[in-house]
């Protein structure tokens, strides 16, 4: 009907009780730091303000642009809320958002909802801040460029976290979840970052207060320290495991993680010599920087075009 | 537009709808958790947990096979999965090879993958259920009862509460679109997708500048309604006998399940 649920939200049963609830217990302790953030700069009026910012994010999911052959795409909002709200404020939108689709529509499960809030909520948020802080007191251009890069992001970092649960939950495996994921939500992405761009420039032209007024830092530099080390780990280690995959499987049941898998005890080291400078790994990870680089370029054309025209 | 096009309530009064929320929610967690806790390939548990929804649903006067019915949702999901039929070491059934990639189908792994997507199904139908025999004002009455912060809580009430006046306004801008895109039968209409994208964007800006603003009159009437940032209801929510009866219904089928998923 009206909802289409994304492909993202994480059902009851594909993970493990422990991947779980090391996800839940991130997500409380993420978010007990972003309500003790809000709690100290917020006043009155911003209790209102979010919950209606939450609706909005859920609402303007329904808007869909037809893609082609009869599939269309919508928002999934982290970045759009991060730019708008603030990282902390951002934070707590996304995570009613996607507690909603949860106990209402069940899009995700209830034990799962950590590792939703977490993906679709948190790191997106974290990341998109992150870059777009970078950007603050710059010209619209680079702006809506980098909220471009920004949302491509967002949704890429949490497809990664997806795909990296389920593998961690011993129900998937790494070298075909990880492509398959990632490949999906690249497309996805460009969708979000066409609409968050969009939606920038609108409000840019319209209503330019309440983006720029005064330009209100909301967050220190330490946003941009783990906005730009998420885009690395996105960046690097996303081709790194899908090309070598085991590295990631032996730091996993190192950690505990990933008990069910473990029918050969694992080799230090075994075929290949150096894990981390292979041909092969090497050569993806600078496919996956020119593919940050040119999605850069796109978007960066895009903030153009879309500023150029009245 | 009503909030029954969203709302999976089914209004009743059985004992399932007459429960204390905050102790439904718990059960409900307590019964996902049961499924994910059990092993692969327990039929007779996955068989017997499905059984209690289907009583539970009979119990809720929603008939026996309404969870059954809803439970698709979960469905999509289900692709992400598929990967286990490869993943799980074991007895060799098949052979692929898609480029370098060697994909060996398992004995255990076609375990894996039906025990993953029986533990989804019966877990979404166990929310499907509590989200049917409770409103959802008292589903988050009962999160603020379970000791979520009241910042979080009320943000949630406020997306409930307002998210059908936003509907409401999707529509109309749908509408707007549609009405403005006129095309020839067989012909596409608007421009490029790049266009289409800008247009659903300017949409979703719109949107936010009306959301944005309106929040601004809410609350203007809020103040002027007296709020002090506390948010009032009439239900009290009092663990009664029969919840403590149930409370230890559930929690001894739970680990009765348990127990026999692993003989």
């Amino acid at each position: 009907m009206l909802y289409t649920p994304a492909p993202m939200h994480i059902p009851d049963g594909f993970l493990s009780m422990l991947v779980s609830a090391v996800c839940w217990a991130l997500t409380v302790i993420i978010l007990a730091v972003a309500l003790s953030q809000a709690n100290k700069t917020f006043n009155e009026r911003q209790i209102p303000l979010m919950g209606v910012m939450a609706a909005f994010i859920f609402a303007a999911q329904m808007i869909n642009f037809p893609v082609a052959g009869g599939t269309s795409g919508h928002l999934l909002g982290g970045a759009l809320a991060a730019i708008l709200l603030g990282p902390w404020a951002g934070m707590l939108v996304m995570m009613a958002v996607i507690a909603v689709q949860g106990l209402l529509f069940q899009d995700g499960g209830l034990l799962a909802m950590g590792a939703n809030i977490l993906n679709m909520g948190l790191l997106a948020v974290t990341v998109a801040y992150g870059l777009y802080r970078t950007v603050l007191n710059r010209p619209r251009g680079l702006k809506l460029a980098v909220a471009g890069i920004a949302a491509w992001l967002s949704v890429m970092t949490g497809a990664l976290a997806t795909a990296l649960q389920i593998w961690l939950s011993g129900n998937a495996k790494l070298e075909i979840i990880l492509p398959a994921m990632l490949g999906i939500h690249a497309l996805i992405g460009l969708g979000e970052a066409l609409i968050t761009v969009a939606a920038l420039a609108f409000i840019f032209k319209t209503r330019p207060d309440l983006l720029e007024g005064g330009e209100t830092v909301r967050g220190g530099r330490g946003w941009i320290v783990t906005g730009l080390l998420i885009t690395l780990a996105v960046v690097l280690l996303a081709p790194l495991a899908s090309a070598n995959p085991d590295g990631l499987e032996h730091v996993a049941i190192n950690m505990g993680f990933h008990t069910t898998g473990q029918a050969a005890p694992y080799e230090f080291l075994p075929d290949y010599t150096i894990p981390f400078l292979g041909a092969t790994p090497l050569s993806t990870i600078l496919a996956g920087a020119l593919g940050v680089l040119m999605v850069l370029a796109l978007a960066f054309l895009i903030g153009r075009l879309v500023l150029k025209k009245p | 537009m009503h909030d029954n096009v969203f709302d999976r309530y089914r209004p009743g009064d059985s004992i399932l709808h007459r429960l204390d929320p905050p102790l439904k929610v718990v059960v409900t967690v307590a019964f996902i958790i049961s499924n994910v806790l059990l092993p692969d390939a327990a039929w007779l548990a996955f068989g017997l947990s499905w059984l209690l929804i289907l009583a539970s649903s009979q119990m809720a006067g929603l008939g026996i096979g309404y969870t059954t019915r809803r439970s698709v949702v979960a469905l999509p999901f289900a692709l992400a999965a598929i990967t286990a039929i490869f993943s799980v070491p074991g007895n060799a059934l098949a052979d692929w090879h898609i480029g370098a990639t060697p994909l060996t189908v398992t004995d255990a792994g076609l375990l894996r993958f039906a025990s993953i997507m029986l533990r989804a199904w019966l877990s979404v139908q166990g929310a499907i259920l509590l989200v049917a025999t409770t409103r959802f004002p008292d589903l988050i009455h009962a999160l603020e009862h379970l000791r979520l912060p009241k910042l979080l809580v009320t943000i949630i009430a406020f997306l409930y509460r307002y998210l059908f006046v936003l509907t409401d306004e999707v529509l109309r801008m749908l509408r707007a679109r549609m009405a403005r895109s006129a095309a020839m039968p067989g012909q596409q209409s608007g421009g490029s997708l790049l266009w289409r994208a800008k247009v659903t964007g300017n949409m979703v800006g719109q949107l936010f500048l009306r959301s944005y603003e309106r929040s601004d009159r809410i609350y203007n009437a809020m103040l002027a309604r007296g709020y002090t940032g506390q948010i009032r209801t009439l239900n009290p929510h009092v663990m009664k006998g029969r919840d403590w009866l149930f409370a230890t219904l559930a929690a001894a089928a739970f680990t009765l399940l348990q127990i026999i998923g692993r003989m």
